[in-house]
């Protein structure tokens, strides 16, 4: 078990300027978490710092689990726009499985391309398969690994409805097998279907915690008010 | 056109060219796809000078090079104990040199852009290092093959380099273009004609090469 995970007093800026300020919190296993905000607000940077990817100018990200490797491994992020290596979809899933130390076989590989519905696509170039496919793909490799912590970065942001409804639904399955949800999204609605709780972040301040049906209609504070109006300008 | 005699000068010419460029290809290669790829991901003072210098240095004039090298090699040089002035050798030293900026220029370019698409997506899946690195090169093999070929598309071509340097012995230091440059001065056209068709096909099948090769890949792994 890596989790629970804690944010004590972590703070990140580049240069004078403040992109999150000092905040503490913990997540644990369970609810889906949704990091909710307008763009600019510090959503892929908060959730970067969670992810290992960006180190805090100030306090401390702490996992349960002490050892890094360990850490390492069982969580995964899929990016807003998918990194798809030059090789089929099948190489694809192989690669992460191999990185992770893990039986890189084609069986276990069609597995996990199976859980994404991509086993037809199996040999195809992971490069030229479509963005919801890509999206699909990412997650499937995510997949393969099991991990115990998925971060989402807005996966589903550059997709056209179906494809969205696809990836959240894959969403849904990851939460039922028992994978902690932590997302990035400014779409209420998939905010609204896939969490349980809400962070809403503005202006790199972590202004409301509550969960997700309090906050749609009982926001606490007038910024996450105005945003649920869809009359916070986007910063 | 050419008689028998005529055709055998011909090719071995065209031979001792294909030599000395493949060779000065490979040496520049071997040193210039490191150089590239450690320029494109280090961070150190500096860099942006060095990365300016070496896309500055993509269009060295090949006579500058020459010059360059014969001061290194000639009798009185630092380099001249060698002998290598005035042999196939030293136009080989001077070829690497010249294609080494486009080799390691070109690489750094490609490797860079790999790297900012890929380096989130390597560390969150715990990649790092040599590791990251063989990722990376491997994917954008196609793209360094290309920069490979812009070299040897570059020494194939070029004449003042090897000229100063190989100073265009007949039988020992004459190359394609070496020799079409003396023929026509001389007026046997049809022998500096047979070259540059010959030099053209080369540089033609090259590019043709660097090409189909890209196209391939495309398609194959996108």
């Amino acid at each position: 078990m890596i989790l629970p995970l804690s944010l004590e007093a972590v703070a990140y800026g580049v240069g004078q300027k403040p992109i999150i300020t000092p905040l503490s919190l913990e997540l644990s296993a369970g609810a889906s978490t949704i990091l909710l905000g307008a763009n600019g607000a510090g959503k892929s940077v908060l959730m970067r710092l969670m992810h290992g990817l960006l180190s805090p100018t100030a306090g401390r990200v702490v996992w349960h689990e002490p050892e890094a490797a360990r850490q390492r491994r069982l969580q995964a992020m899929v990016f807003q726009r998918p990194v798809m290596l030059r090789r089929s979809a099948l190489e694809n899933v192989r690669y992460v499985l191999r990185a992770a130390g893990e039986d890189a076989s084609d069986s276990r590989a069609l597995q996990a391309l199976d859980e994404v519905g991509l086993r037809h696509v199996a040999s195809q170039p992971a490069r030229a398969l479509s963005g919801g496919e890509q999206q699909r793909l990412a997650l499937a490799r995510a997949w393969a690994l099991h991990p115990e912590v998925l971060f989402l970065d807005e996966p589903s942001a550059s997709l056209d409805p179906s494809a969205t409804r696809e990836i959240e639904a894959l969403v849904q399955a990851f939460d039922a097998a028992g994978t902690k949800i932590i997302m990035a999204t400014h779409n209420l609605g998939q905010a609204r279907r896939l969490g349980d709780e809400v962070l809403f972040l503005h202006q790199g301040r972590l202004v409301e915690r509550a969960p997700v049906e309090a906050f749609f209609t009982r926001p606490a504070s007038p910024e996450a008010a105005a945003f649920i109006r869809g009359e916070l300008p986007w910063v | 056109m050419l008689g028998a005699l005529g055709e055998l000068r011909l090719w071995e010419i065209v031979v001792l060219s294909l030599r000395v460029s493949l060779s000065a290809v490979a040496l520049a290669t071997i040193a210039g796809l490191p150089l590239g790829a450690a320029l494109a991901v280090g961070r150190f003072p500096g860099r942006h000078a060095v990365v300016v210098v070496l896309n500055a240095l993509m269009g060295l004039p090949p006579v500058v090079v020459g010059l360059a090298v014969y001061l290194l090699l000639s009798r009185a040089g630092p380099l001249g104990g060698l002998g290598l002035l005035f042999t196939p050798g030293a136009m080989v030293v001077a070829q690497t040199l010249l294609i080494l900026p486009i080799i390691a220029a070109l690489c750094r370019q490609s490797v860079e852009d790999a790297w900012r698409e890929y380096d989130e997506q390597l560390r969150s899946l715990g990649v790092h290092g040599m590791r990251a690195a063989a990722t990376v090169l491997w994917d954008i093999r196609f793209s360094l093959l290309t920069a490979v070929l812009a070299g040897l598309g570059r020494a194939s071509a070029e004449v003042g380099a090897v000229m100063i340097v190989g100073g265009n012995i007949d039988g020992v230091t004459r190359v394609m273009t070496t020799t079409i440059a003396l023929e026509t001065s001389k007026g046997d056209l049809p022998l500096a004609l047979g070259l540059g068709i010959v030099l053209v096909a080369i540089v033609l099948a090259i590019n043709a090469a660097a090409y189909l090769v890209k196209e391939a890949a495309q398609r194959k792994y996108g």
